[in-house]
């Protein structure tokens, strides 16, 4: 408890601090109306706000060892605070970058970003890449196995390390860095998949439902209905299980059978979007037009009202793929997702949890689970970083 | 005040009727597994006389609507069936004391609804506080950092955050056990302990929804006439929001509360794996595993109703604190 004693301590000094602050402020600057009506609370925050940050500085720079002991949680602060700050500065740059090079489109679109979306679409581009590229960037195939298993993260052969694995093996000899970048390419690319299908289906359906409407809608939308009443998670996994019988039955692969799953489950979620957005769309006139020049259902749904719902089925895309993203994810970390030997970033962190345990005297070991945990929550966190930044833009909200 | 009792009465009726259906999925969902249960329970050594045997026991040479009618029967009156697993101990090891699914499931539903009194009782004043305060302060340097922050933790999946916390409070700092081995029986304190990690990282997930939503809805009550008004009176602008905007957001706010904590129930799953919490998330993880029908069906059925009872709540809840809703046209 005596850290609970210490922090009260501190809060009562900067109460304190932050009273005088004003005082101070009010006095030497002549009232100032920023001083003047500043109230306690936001004194309270600034001096707060000091202090949190001279205790991160001061704890960034303190030894990394301590008699030969390292100290984890500096190295881990250290680590965190880096990547922080790499991410922002490539952001900056990235924007710059974009201000200056391309069409004027292009260089208008970025003269507006925000940094958090800047970073949203540089880590996308990134991801793209190197799930695209995975093949030529990885040293080694992702079921290669070696005959060192467990070899620590670091490449230093002092540490147990090997310099031609530098993020180590894992429990059964495979090159982690190799199986992080193929990674990529599963997780993603299988979720990508499974949300393009999500959304054929769902957005087709939902479409035919705002145009017939009708009983083809009543049956279609109660359906949806009952499907959206149980939780999504818990859905897929009461269907995994019946699909591992048949997949083991009919020699198909369980991840095809993930796919359509995850997919079916999703699609009752974009149905309701295509079906609210369609219903907008289809009472104006130039469908009516269309009708009577005699178009085909196809036509309409294509050409007439998909066009008109780009927008928010746009925004609605990138949340969908990051729910299908994460369910897939969980799926795979709770065993029954993507299947070995295919790396994949859940079951990576699975496999690799226990390693987190030594974290305290090898921090170093610990960071392969971290590494594939993290590369899951950076991609989700840029995309709603991106599909923030739209819906704010087309929103028009600006407070 | 009859028309309130009416439409409440029609919400429920509408819950049960989709409860209903939800079975029937989940049952139909079950029978579609190729073979049947006779010969997923005794594996592939087994004589055809044990097949049939089993088969005549669990009623499986009826037909689907006598079983599907049987099965809800039980269902309604607390029989959920025995799991394979017992099944299979009793009949290598020829003991006849079987636990029903009923028992098996109890105590752990008992665990889970105290992992998720606890978040709730973390989650909802802490995000109703940072909602309130990011809606004063906003698009200061404190609410971007607020935004930011519950962003990301919104987005990232429920094990990365339950690894950052393990790694922080329990291996770096040791302050919370990284296990939750908690049973029955124990003392409060030390149940609270182990808890509170799982807590913590379903908080971390459910406050950020909130927050964001309880600062929508207070930004957007800003622009109403009489908060312009009170503005004028000279009242402090924490006074305005506290005692002006906040009552009338509630309703909104409420809403999310009950939407968050039927999201509660699938976050539940992943996090009580990550800390070996035995709640309920965990057996029905487990079970799907080995594929244990009778237990899997029963989770299934379990986190359903709880799902359609929240979302239930939150829109009853939403009828009852809006004027304009209680009065359908």
């Amino acid at each position: 408890m005596s850290w609970l004693m210490n922090l009260i301590f501190l809060l009562i000094v900067a109460a304190v601090v932050a009273w005088v602050f004003r005082f101070a402020g009010q006095k030497i600057t002549g009232n100032k109306p920023f001083f003047r009506d500043m109230p306690f609370a936001v004194a309270f925050g600034y001096v707060v706000g000091l202090l949190v940050l001279i205790g991160a500085v001061s704890y960034y720079f303190r030894p990394v060892e301590v008699n030969g002991v390292p100290a984890a949680g500096v190295i881990f602060f250290r680590w965190a605070v880096q990547g922080f700050i790499g991410f922002a500065i490539a952001a900056y740059l990235f924007r710059l970058f974009g201000r200056t090079v391309g069409t004027s489109g292009t260089r208008k679109l970025f003269r507006a970003m925000p940094l958090t979306a800047a970073f949203g679409v540089l880590v996308i581009l990134i991801y793209a890449l190197v799930s695209i590229f995975a093949g030529s960037i990885a040293p080694y195939g992702q079921e290669e196995i070696f005959a060192n298993a467990n070899i620590v993260p670091g490449g230093n052969p002092m540490m147990g390390g090997d310099p031609n694995f530098p993020l180590g093996t894992d429990q059964i000899g495979r090159d982690i860095y190799s199986r992080l970048i193929y990674g990529a390419q599963n997780t993603v690319g299988i979720a990508f998949a499974t949300t393009c299908l999500a959304f054929f289906v769902g957005g087709s359906l939902g479409f035919l439902a705002a145009i017939v409407g009708g009983w083809l809608d009543q049956i279609l939308s109660r359906a949806v209905d009952v499907l959206m009443a149980i939780p999504a998670l818990i859905f897929a996994l009461l269907l995994m299980t019946i699909a591992s019988v048949w997949s083991n039955q009919l020699g198909i692969d369980r991840t095809i059978f993930m796919i359509l799953i995850i997919a079916m489950i999703d699609s009752t979620r974009v149905y309701r979007l295509a079906r609210a957005v369609g219903q907008n769309i289809v009472v104006m006139d130039y469908i009516e037009a269309a009708k009577l020049r005699g178009e085909g259902m196809g036509y309409l749904i294509f050409k007439e009202i998909l066009p008109n719902a780009t927008a928010p089925l746009l925004a609605e895309f990138g949340l969908r793929f990051c729910f299908v993203f994460l369910t897939i994810a969980s799926l795979s970390f709770l065993g029954v997702g993507i299947q070995p030997p295919l790396a994949d970033w859940g079951t990576m962190v699975k496999d690799l949890s226990q390693f987190i345990n030594f974290a305290a005297f090898a921090p170093n070991v610990a960071t392969a689970p971290l590494l594939a945990a993290g590369a899951i929550a950076l991609l989700t966190v840029a995309v709603n970083f991106v599909v923030d930044w739209m819906l704010h833009k087309s929103s028009g909200l600006k407070d | 005040m009859g028309s309130i009792f009416q439409i409440i009465l029609q919400r429920l009726a509408l819950g049960v009727i989709t409860l209903l259906i939800v079975s029937m999925v989940i049952f139909v969902a079950v029978n579609a597994l190729p073979g049947d249960f006779a010969q997923a329970i005794l594996g592939q050594g087994a004589t055809d006389e044990a097949v049939a045997q089993i088969r005549a026991d669990l009623g499986l040479d009826q037909n689907y609507f006598m079983r599907y009618f049987s099965w809800l029967g039980n269902v309604v009156t607390g029989n959920l069936g025995i799991s394979f697993a017992q099944m299979n101990f009793a009949s290598n090891m020829g003991g006849d004391q079987l636990v029903g699914v009923v028992e098996q499931i109890a105590p752990r539903f008992k665990a889970t609804m105290f992992l998720a009194g606890v978040t709730a009782m973390f989650a909802v004043p802490i995000s109703i506080t940072l909602g309130v305060l990011a809606a004063l302060y906003r698009n200061s340097i404190f609410d971007r950092a607020v935004n930011i922050t519950t962003l990301s933790s919104i987005s990232s999946p429920e094990f990365f955050l339950a690894y950052i916390l393990i790694l922080v409070l329990a291996v770096l700092n040791p302050i919370f056990p990284s296990l939750s081995n908690v049973y029955e029986g124990m003392a409060l304190g030390e149940k609270l302990n182990r808890t509170m990690l799982p807590a913590l990282t379903l908080t971390l997930v459910v406050t950020a929804h909130m927050m964001r939503m309880t600062r929508a809805a207070i930004i957007n009550l800003l622009a109403s006439p009489y908060i312009e008004m009170a503005r004028l009176k000279g009242i402090s602008p924490m006074r305005v929001i506290v005692r002006h905007a906040l009552p009338n957001a509630l309703a909104p706010i409420i809403n999310v509360i009950a939407l968050n904590l039927a999201y509660l129930i699938t976050g539940v799953v992943v996090v009580e794996v990550v800390f070996v919490y035995p709640g309920i998330g965990q057996l029905f993880v487990d079970s799907v595993k080995i594929r244990d029908i009778p237990v899997v069906q029963a989770c299934c059925l379990i986190f359903a109703a709880a799902y359609i009872l929240l979302n239930l709540m939150a829109d009853i809840l939403s009828i009852l604190s809006n004027p304009r809703l209680r009065h359908p046209k």
